[in-house]
């Protein structure tokens, strides 16, 4: 186990500076010059332009770049917006605003997703099958943006019961719908994995041993069937967990909160390269995390990895 | 060293003499699928004694195995249904009893051995907790209690290391003992009997030994009856008192072990014991019984057999033969000897 997690953690070092230097390389390539966007209509005065360009190191090649803005990320200075406002300071805005929304459909996604897959699994071909399956269909055809809109026209506009927009996201009931929504998508993979999972564990020789021992129901369905059919859901929901904390741009976009996901949106519009690259190497690591934790937790429900 | 297995054996003697362990009367099992009605077993008779080994033999597809998961109550229904029969248990019909009433057999007094233990144990259990799950669910022992006897029931069946491998999971044992552990697995609550389907088809030639060794030898020690399905006729030589031969679903010959190996009774056990390999028929071609086994959609008129019998008559396409008792030349019975063939007297004798 201990190899295992140091390969892992060994693993993860190539794949943050080639992710962080892709992203490094592509919003400085992008057409349009940041700093003459800053003078706006107005005429720049060449030696001011210069210090401003000396000031964000963008008079040094691509590489001098990345290897400055690293050594910064490594004590933990993020770089200044072409605002003037740290990075540092706008993210750690943005961040919990997009970890409480993400908590909330996290927690939709497990205690709603999973027990209407389990239901659906053990009762196959039943009218509460059917109706999850057709329920999760209409979800996953559905683009989370007229969803967000429907949502938002019912619950909101017509029935009066949540405001239309967030005001203030540390009250999580404001995070209901908005986190309702944000979970949709995921709600139903999670349901339908649930599902096929339990059904082809159903058919396992083990479970036919399971009832041979006489054991009761209950104690074959928790012990046995959940227990190996849970791996690959875990596994989808971890990865999850990780996408859920870069920020959804479109459901924070409906709702009007103020997460990672509005932040970026609007910095790449604005080509705020420094707030892009920081909120991305943030969610690089996030990302590199999220999946070491469900690597390790697969390692933990499953012994035939733990132990290969 | 006492093992929880060596404790006095329990009360059998409250089996009245006579009375077998267990008995099928009559069994018919279908399977309704989208194809039609498949008949896998049609009117199964046989019955074991506390310490008699019946093996039942045949081909895939006989019913043998289908035989065996309604005696245990582990047939998926659906698509299986039995539409006719009985199973006593002691005497008592256990398909007229309520699912917790069966569910308190299972496990305790009737326990099975599957083909293939890594598959059937389960792979993200320790095996040391599947094992102590008999005695933690069916006598209430605490955990500390149910791996101390996990672990004798390891050294029962002769796992080396038993109490450093307590707590390994399946896939890092080998097929063998694997095997071991599925035995031992069922031999932990002592029940009266226990089936194996085809304990040891999975395993090496030289591990089907062993293990099948084993198990006759926890077999006589406890003095359980076993129902050994197999397709090997190889395996029940040594260890089984009767055999019962079953094609399309019926039982075709029954016949104490050695009776049957030396004297058939039925074209279809002759062919079997034909196409058995011998060492001293090197260089010949192996015999092969003609013909597929049958359709079970779509089961032969008369007898079943009877497309790929060298002998059949028109009697034999139009009327299922009779489980007739067999008698030497000279009409005396013999002892557990049945043929369902209504040449059995040419095929015995001739």
């Amino acid at each position: 186990m201990g190899h295992y997690v140091l390969r892992r953690l060994l693993q993860m070092i190539p794949v943050f500076f080639g992710a962080t230097f892709l992203i490094f390389l592509m919003v400085y390539t992008l057409p349009g010059d940041p700093i003459a966007a800053l003078f706006g209509e107005k005429a720049a005065d060449p030696a001011q332009v210069a210090s401003l360009r000396h000031k964000y190191y963008l008079d040094q090649p691509l590489w001098k770049q990345y290897l400055h803005y690293m050594n910064n990320v490594f004590h933990l200075d993020f770089g200044t917006s072409f605002t003037g406002r740290s990075v540092s300071s706008i993210m750690a805005d943005a961040f919990p605003v997009t970890i409480r929304l993400a908590l909330v459909a996290f927690f939709f996604e497990i205690f709603v997703g999973l027990p209407l897959g389990l239901i659906s699994g053990l009762k196959r071909g039943s009218i509460a099958d059917t109706a999850v399956l057709l329920i999760t269909l209409i979800v996953i055809s559905i683009p989370v943006f007229v969803l967000g809109y429907i949502a938002q026209t019912i619950f909101a506009t017509n029935l009066g019961w949540v405001t239309p927009t967030v005001q203030d996201s540390t009250d999580i009931t404001q995070l209901i719908l908005p986190g309702a929504v944000l979970a949709s998508l995921s709600l139903a993979f999670v349901a339908r994995l649930t599902r096929t999972s339990i059904g082809e564990n159903l058919r396992a020789d083990y479970m036919r041993t399971a009832v041979a021992k006489g054991l009761p129901r209950t104690t074959i369905i928790s012990r046995h069937l959940l227990r190996n059919s849970l791996i690959p859901v875990v596994t989808f929901l971890g990865t999850d967990l990780g996408a859920l904390m870069g920020g959804a741009i479109v459901t924070e976009g409906i709702f009007n909160i103020a997460g990672v996901g509005n932040i970026l949106y609007k910095a790449i519009r604005t080509k705020e390269g420094p707030t892009v690259v920081g909120i991305v190497t943030v969610l690089v690591i996030v990302y590199l995390v999220a999946s070491l934790v469900v690597d390790l937790l697969y390692a933990v429900l499953d012994p035939r990895i733990r132990y290969a | 060293m006492t093992t929880a297995l060596e404790t006095t054996p329990k009360a059998k003697e409250r089996l009245v003499p006579g009375t077998p362990l267990l008995e099928v009367r009559d069994l018919h099992v279908e399977f309704k699928t989208r194809d039609g009605i498949a008949k896998a077993v049609n009117g199964v008779n046989y019955s074991v004694a506390a310490g008699e080994t019946l093996a039942v033999l045949g081909e895939s597809g006989s019913g043998k195995s289908v035989t065996a998961q309604t005696i245990m109550g582990i047939l998926d229904m659906p698509p299986g249904r039995v539409t006719a029969g009985e199973i006593l248990y002691r005497g008592q019909d256990m398909l007229k009893m309520s699912g917790e009433e069966r569910r308190k057999i299972r496990g305790r007094k009737i326990a099975m051995i599957f083909q293939d233990a890594l598959s059937s144990l389960n792979p993200v259990l320790s095996v040391g907790y599947q094992l102590g799950e008999m005695f933690r669910v069916h006598e209430g022992a605490s955990k500390k209690e149910a791996k101390a006897k996990a672990i004798e029931l390891m050294d029962r069946v002769r796992i080396p290391a038993a109490a450093q491998r307590v707590g390994d999971y399946p896939h890092q044992f080998s097929g063998g003992m694997r095997q071991r552990i599925m035995i031992a697995m069922a031999l932990a609550l002592q029940p009266d009997l226990i089936i194996a389907d085809e304990p040891t088809t999975a395993l090496d030639v030289t591990v089907q030994a062993q293990v099948m060794d084993l198990l006759a030898e926890l077999q006589a020690e406890y003095h359980m009856g076993l129902i050994l399905i197999t397709h090997d006729l190889g395996v029940v030589a040594d260890v089984a008192d009767k055999i019962a031969v079953m094609y399309a679903g019926r039982i075709v010959e029954t016949a104490p072990v050695h009776d049957l190996y030396a004297s058939p009774a039925h074209p279809y056990t002759k062919g079997l014991l034909r196409s058995i390999p011998r060492l001293d028929q090197k260089g010949e071609e192996l015999y092969a019984i003609k013909g597929l086994p049958p359709n079970l959609y779509k089961v032969p008129a008369g007898c079943a057999f009877n497309p790929r019998c060298d002998v059949a008559t028109d009697l034999c396409r139009t009327e299922i033969p009779a489980l007739h008792q067999v008698t030497d030349r000279d009409g005396a019975e013999l002892a557990g000897r049945k043929s369902a063939c209504h040449l059995w007297k040419e095929t015995l004798h001739g």
